[in-house]
């Protein structure tokens, strides 16, 4: 392997500075319109990282990430707003990933033990009896109907007034910068476990319970700190999704948010956080867009029509129940797989001299070296 | 004492539908590994085609056309979606989550067609009612008994006696002996999967019979509730899926009947109380009652 020069470190550093610099223009060109499908889909990315972590890397099903964000959401909700203790919005969301961690902890005992399909139908409960829970502590929950979100200090649209560079800049704006910061910290949080011993030993785990076992990883306490882990990532993404709405309620948190968290991590590609970024950033934004423009797709109906014909939320379902099945049976590594495929064969094509970098993926498992 | 026995009834004739569910999934996860997430929209989509066609052909021939129809559409699915290749352990886990994917297609498709209406199967028993002793039972409850223990009866023959029950047996045991020995995996899975798909239409029947109002977009979702039936007895044993429906359909029943008294966990816990108890023997037995206890071989 050669030594990295200036200009591949160059290189390594634009590539991630880059994209940050111009996610942070955006609001200085973009209307509310975009910077909302924009923060929906930063808060689910976070919750797909989340769920990529679990299903992607230690090879868990969960069918229960819903109930997680509910916990975020109404925990962050309830902390901070009246009925409830009414701490300070910023102590209430670091309290609510917590929460949502300890929820996670608590399952622990069904998730360190309960395996595969059993544990997916096992979380699938958590949803159900969440859901049902929600509904009925009315004095913590609001019920039916919900409860209102206290919003965090300055991230409203007046107070205080603010104009950049003659961009007025109203909640959606200071809220995008909010997601992009609690985004960004998820990116890298994930990237180091991923990459460290953590991942390591859940990579091992998802190929081979008993080699992983074996090999010194203790599969019981790897398995619920993993949970333990999604959950908070969950828990966060409740709460900035809360602080997008400004209103929770309990049929959002439904058996069908899992399923499109699940959908997130398979079309992005399982066991990688960009991927999970794609992949939260495809199914959030369809059918805002869709329905957004609804009147210029062929096939599809204006939103509010009669029965029986394809309004653009179904089409966007449709889209993205077919983008599941096709993904999976095409392209097993999903997106992250199919942009993977197309560098090496562009890099093929190109003379080996220059496809030689200094960014080789160091292998899995080092080569053995000799003990005598 | 009646409301007693007025509640096991109605336990057992919820618990012998799910088993009609629960004895689906069993059978599919037994050929093939995979947990059928679209199971909910194959009950669905049998129950719509009863909805339609009954008018023209009668109960009985709708009924006949929706079984062979969704058994058909079951097979399709499996043979032409999930199978690919060549019969691999490891995909198990992949296709399940491509049955949900399949799910969402078809529950929005059904969904869309059904609208807002709640439609009748013009099923033979309507809302009439036997008295038994002291108490008074609807006539599809006692149909949905007699039909599910007949109908039961004959997967467990069919699982002990034919050809293809002995091959199912023998692949849900170890899939590359069972294929030296000269079983057809491709086509035993097939037909697992129609048998499921039979199972899951002539469930929609007992399913949106009276007391339930009648068919809805939503009706799908009750199928769901058989997942805990067959999770709590074990995915791999038909005869588990049995009891597991059984215990779901009394507890379902039970709570529903005593609400008043478990006033406490609020209102609609009866919706719910299937998943609490499934979390609950989980936490003791993690592969269910009479889930077989996978030894690791390395």
């Amino acid at each position: 392997m050669s030594e990295p020069t200036a200009r591949t470190r160059a290189l390594h550093w634009g590539r991630r500075v880059l994209p940050l610099l111009l996610l942070c223009v955006l609001p200085f060109y973009l209307d509310a319109f975009w910077l909302r499908i924009g923060l929906f889909s930063l808060a689910a990315a976070i919750g797909a990282v989340g769920l990529g972590l679990l299903t992607g890397t230690a090879g868990q099903l969960s069918l229960g990430h819903a109930f997680f964000l509910a916990v975020g959401a109404y925990g962050y909700v309830w902390l901070a707003g009246e009925p409830g203790p009414g701490l300070p919005p910023v102590l209430a969301l670091v309290l609510a990933v917590l929460l949502a961690g300890a929820a996670g902890g608590l399952f622990s005992p069904v998730a360190g033990r309960v395996r595969g399909i059993y544990l997916g139908v096992a979380t699938l409960a958590l949803v159900f009896l969440g859901h049902h829970v929600l509904l009925t502590a009315d004095s913590v929950t609001g019920g039916f109907n919900g409860r209102s979100v206290p919003p965090l200090p300055g991230f409203t649209d007046s107070d205080p007034q603010l104009v950049l560079l003659g961009v007025p800049f109203g909640a959606a704006e200071r809220l995008w910068y909010l997601g992009l910061a609690l985004f960004a910290l998820t990116w890298f949080t994930a990237c180091g476990l991923l990459r460290g011993r953590p991942g390591r030993a859940l990579t091992a785990l998802r190929d081979s319970e008993t080699a992983a076992s074996v090999m010194g990883v203790h599969v019981a306490r790897y398995r619920s700190t993993a949970f333990v882990v999604s959950s908070m990532y969950a828990g966060l993404a409740g709460v900035l999704l809360a602080l997008a709405f400004r209103r929770v309620v309990p049929d959002y948190f439904a058996l069908a948010l899992s399923v499109d968290y699940l959908a997130m991590i398979v079309i992005g590609g399982l066991g990688s956080v960009a991927g999970a970024t794609a992949g939260a950033v495809f199914v959030t934004a369809l059918p805002l867009l869709m329905t957004r423009y609804a009147d210029q797709l062929p096939l599809v109906a204006a939103p509010g029509a009669a029965d029986g014909v394809v309004g653009p939320t179904e089409a966007a379902r449709y889209l993205y129940g077919a983008a599941i099945v096709l993904v999976l049976l095409y392209t097993p590594d999903g997106l992250r797989g199919l942009t993977r495929r197309l560098r090496t064969r562009r890099r093929l094509e190109r003379p080996p001299a220059t496809a030689t970098s200094s960014r080789e993926p160091t292998p899995a498992v080092r080569p053995k070296e000799h003990t005598p | 004492m009646t409301g007693l026995l007025d509640n096991l009834l109605s336990g057992l004739a919820l618990g012998s539908v799910y088993a009609l569910v629960a004895l689906g999934f069993v059978v599919i996860f037994k050929a093939s590994g995979v947990l059928n997430f679209a199971h909910g929209s194959l009950l669905l989509l049998g129950g719509y085609l009863i909805a339609v066609l009954h008018d023209d052909l009668g109960f009985a021939g709708a009924l006949a056309l929706a079984v062979v129809v969704t058994a058909a559409v079951a097979g399709a699915l499996d043979r032409f979606l999930l199978q690919r290749g060549e019969p691999d352990p490891h995909a198990a886990h992949v296709q399940t989550i491509v049955t949900i994917g399949l799910d969402i297609v078809l529950v929005t498709d059904l969904s869309r067609r059904i609208g807002g209406d709640l439609l009748s199967l013009g099923d033979p028993w309507g809302d009439s009612v036997h008295d038994l002793g002291p108490v008074t039972v609807a006539d599809s409850r006692l149909a949905a008994i007699v039909v599910s223990a007949v109908v039961i009866g004959a997967v467990f023959a069919l699982f002990r006696y034919t050809a293809w029950g002995l091959s199912l047996r023998a692949a849900a045991e170890d899939l590359e002996a069972a294929s030296l020995m000269g079983v057809r995996l491709v086509r035993v899975r097939t037909l697992a999967w129609c048998l499921a798909g039979a199972l899951a239409a002539l469930a929609a029947v007992f399913l949106v019979a009276f007391p339930a109002p009648g068919l809805e977009r939503t009706t799908g979702q009750i199928a769901l509730k058989a997942f805990p039936a067959a999770i709590l007895g074990g995915m791999t044993s038909p005869g588990g899926a049995l009891a597991g429906s059984v215990l779901i359909g009394l507890t379902e029943a039970f709570v529903v009947g005593y609400q008043t008294e478990l006033h406490v966990l609020g209102e609609g816990f009866g919706d719910v109380a299937p998943y609490a108890v499934m979390v609950l023997v989980l936490l003791v037995r993690p592969t269910g009652l009479f889930g077989a206890r996978g030894a690791a071989r390395v």
